[in-house]
């Protein structure tokens, strides 16, 4: 008897434990649990200051899904301070239904703002609708949602389409005889991916010197992309352009061509072309190692910022959907200054 | 009449030996890629961008990437036998032991100009940090008696979480280019560093199965426990060592991982590599239960596995349906190890020989 109670309490404990270590993996910080008592914490320590501040929850993938997160989560963090006015609480996860979850809590706490980059288009319908009853005003961010466009205020995207077709202008423009391309894609499905991809593909289809020698999706993981590109050049393949969809991918690649000899860079034999604008990457690029890197801009928050001043002002915001500025760098007259202001 | 019993015999032990599955399935890979273009055994010498020889070719290739898998189906193969279980954290214990080595290396910082400790002190703690978590893992299934699969999913779950945190989510950048050679080329030596790193550990466990009871302890074990204990033989303690030495594996493979591009990403390093660690342990023909195992057939059968890889790349295969094809693999593998089929396969070959007996 003993004994068998002895192992409840083992099971039990262990279940415990494997709740907790779930938990902290997908990083939503228990979205529900921890973001309430963080929010207490925040309000009992802005009654001491003032009472002035204005109240956002933000919810946001997992700042480890890649360097873009990290730095667009670092970003927000700089901006919604004290200081700036803001009284802010965050929760992470990459999964819908927990995102969701964590918006509920926002809005039991009575957010001001609610601010989102979902994992998922679909599903946010009913959760925005008790946000608007409420009288808490959405912002989108980084992510645009299959919902109405009267349940949130704003959106601030970044138009994927048009960073492709940036890189595949650029890549145009280098007036080579014949472009012999390797494609490395992205999650397949992704809004980056089927930006980037698509401006390529047109471009193909349209161009008869246009060519894709290989095109396979490397899931933005530096390693398979490697292997991608070693499989080609074994199989003794010619071309002359590597694309792909972001810089892990583009460095995995170029990893495949240093050790086959391939020479690669300004006024080399192959062209390479990433896209994020990791700092390390825009070094290559100052290097004259690759060629382009093409901006995804993850620093929204100064946009988020202009937009509620501008709703707590008493109007509406201009534009219900803004496309943030993205640029191409290319490794021919990138600056250091470049680096510093825009790598991430 | 005994030359029948011969040519059975043969028959018999050669289907049930264990490298007869990973053997076939290498000689009809090798078979297929023949037919289809033999250009794929082409091996050629030519130079990197560093102005150093190396070998290139498909085969390379695949003792490139075959050797890290085949070091973590030593110890794969070892948790298997003893514990009846699969440690399914492998991947992300790679990227715990690898952003631990990069926290060394770089001091804490992402972008540091030298290395803040040498390379041999890094990879000691990465292969401290890869035993602690395999001990955790072997207490979770050896004193806690929890099945593996069950105890090694908190580490898969919270793992990479774990790795990045070593490293407050800085993806570090190792400075020195001599970093590189673990998972390249030595300068001089046109043969992958891989392939070397692999053979030193192949040695090391022969040595440690021919010089010590570690083999024989752990099909013991995972025979039968109980009468393991009642002859003398602690399974609790070979079953935590079975974890220890798969942790000191996957410290070995973060080195290549990590090395391969001097930097780490925590989301997808080493991602979904556990699979084909297992995959290799089955291939091997090794009880997934526990018990009779044979590490050289999980070792030629993680090259094996390769080699499929590769040649599903060749035939650009796309590489997100790269788990389906392994997928048909698996099925194979169940079905031709199901007793009922290998009964049959000998009965086929008792029949086969003594017909020829009678013509």
């Amino acid at each position: 008897m003993k004994r068998k109670v002895l192992e409840m309490m083992m099971v039990a404990a262990m279940t415990m434990g494997l709740v907790a270590c779930g938990g902290s993996d997908s990083g939503d910080a228990a979205a529900t649990g921890d973001t309430s008592s963080d929010t207490e914490a925040t309000t009992e320590e802005t009654t001491e200051a003032s009472g002035e501040l204005i109240k956002v929850g933000i919810i946001n993938n997992d700042p480890n899904e890649s360097g873009y997160r990290t730095a667009n989560d670092a970003d927000l963090k700089a901006m919604f301070t004290k200081e700036n006015g803001y009284d802010a609480s965050f929760a992470y996860s990459l999964k819908n239904d927990e995102q969701i979850q964590a918006a509920q809590q926002f809005i039991q706490d009575d957010v001001d703002y609610l601010l989102l980059s979902a994992a998922d288009t679909a599903g946010w319908d009913s959760v925005l609708q008790d946000a608007k009853d409420a009288g808490i005003h959405v912002i989108l961010f980084d992510r645009t949602i299959d919902a109405d466009e009267s349940l949130y205020d704003a959106s601030i995207v970044s138009d994927m389409a048009k960073e492709g077709e940036t890189a595949v202008n650029w890549l145009a423009d280098q007036g080579l005889d014949s472009y012999k391309v390797i494609h490395i894609q992205g999650v397949m499905g992704s809004a980056a991916q089927q930006g980037r991809s698509g401006a390529l593909d047109d471009k193909v289809a349209a161009e008869s010197n246009w060519e894709i020698v290989a095109q396979q999706t490397a899931e933005w993981n530096a390693e398979k992309a490697q292997q991608i590109v070693q499989s080609q050049i074994d199989a003794g393949k010619d071309f002359n352009v590597i694309y792909a969809e972001n810089d892990d991918m583009a460095k995995g690649a170029v990893a495949a061509l240093d050790a086959a000899g391939i020479s690669h860079g300004v006024g080399k034999d192959v062209i390479v072309m990433g896209f994020d604008c990791n700092k390390w990457a825009l070094e290559e690029l100052l290097a004259q190692n690759w060629n382009y890197d093409g901006q995804c801009n993850p620093f929204q928050a100064s946009y988020i910022d202009e937009i509620i001043k501008t709703i707590e002002g008493g109007s509406a915001p201009a534009e219900k959907v803004v496309i943030m500025e993205e640029k191409g760098f290319d490794a021919e007259t990138i600056t250091q200054e470049d680096v510093d202001t825009y790598g991430i | 009449m005994s030359k029948t019993n011969k040519k059975e015999n043969f028959w018999r032990g050669l289907v049930s030996n264990q490298l007869f599955i990973p053997i076939i399935a290498l000689l009809l890979l090798a078979i297929i890629n023949l037919f289809h273009d033999p250009t794929f055994f082409k091996v050629t010498m030519g130079l990197n961008n560093a102005g150093n020889p190396v070998l290139s070719g498909y085969l390379i290739t695949i003792l490139d990437y075959g050797s890290e898998l085949a070091i973590l189906a030593i110890g794969m193969t070892l948790v298997t036998a003893a514990s009846g279980g699969q440690d399914i954290s492998v991947g992300a214990t790679i990227a715990i032991a690898g952003s631990a080595m990069l926290r060394v290396l770089c001091g804490g910082e992402a972008r540091p100009t030298d290395l803040a400790a040498p390379v041999i002190v890094a990879f000691l703690v990465a292969c401290i940090v890869g035993m602690l978590c395999g001990l955790f893992n072997g207490v979770l299934v050896a004193i806690f008696k929890i099945q593996p699969m069950i105890a090694t999913l908190i580490l898969f779950t919270a793992g990479r979480s774990i790795a990045a945190w070593i490293n407050n989510n800085e993806l570090p950048i190792v400075p020195d280019p001599k970093f590189g050679y673990f998972g390249g080329f030595i300068p001089g030596i046109p043969v992958p560093t891989t392939v070397f790193i692999a053979i030193a550990c192949i040695i090391i466990i022969a040595l440690v199965l021919k010089l010590t009871n570690l083999g024989l302890y752990t099909q013991a074990v995972g025979i039968n426990e109980k009468s393991s204990r009642l002859n003398g033989i602690n399974p609790t303690a070979i079953k935590i060592l079975a974890f220890v030495i798969l942790g000191l594996c996957v410290a070995v493979a973060a080195l290549i991982k990590v090395s391969r591009l001097s930097t780490i990403n925590y989301s997808v390093i080493a991602k979904d590599i556990e699979m084909d660690a297992i995959l290799a342990v089955a291939l091997g023909g090794n009880a997934l239960s526990g018990g009779k195992f044979n590490i050289w057939a999980s070792v030629l059968a993680a090259y094996v596995i390769q080699f499929l890889t590769t040649t599903l790349y060749k035939f650009e295969v796309s590489s997100d349906a790269l788990a389906a094809y392994k997928a048909v693999v698996v099925i194979l593998l169940v079905v031709f190890s199901a007793p009922t089929v290998r009964n049959y396969l000998s009965s086929l070959g008792k029949k086969f020989t003594s017909k020829k007996e009678v013509a």
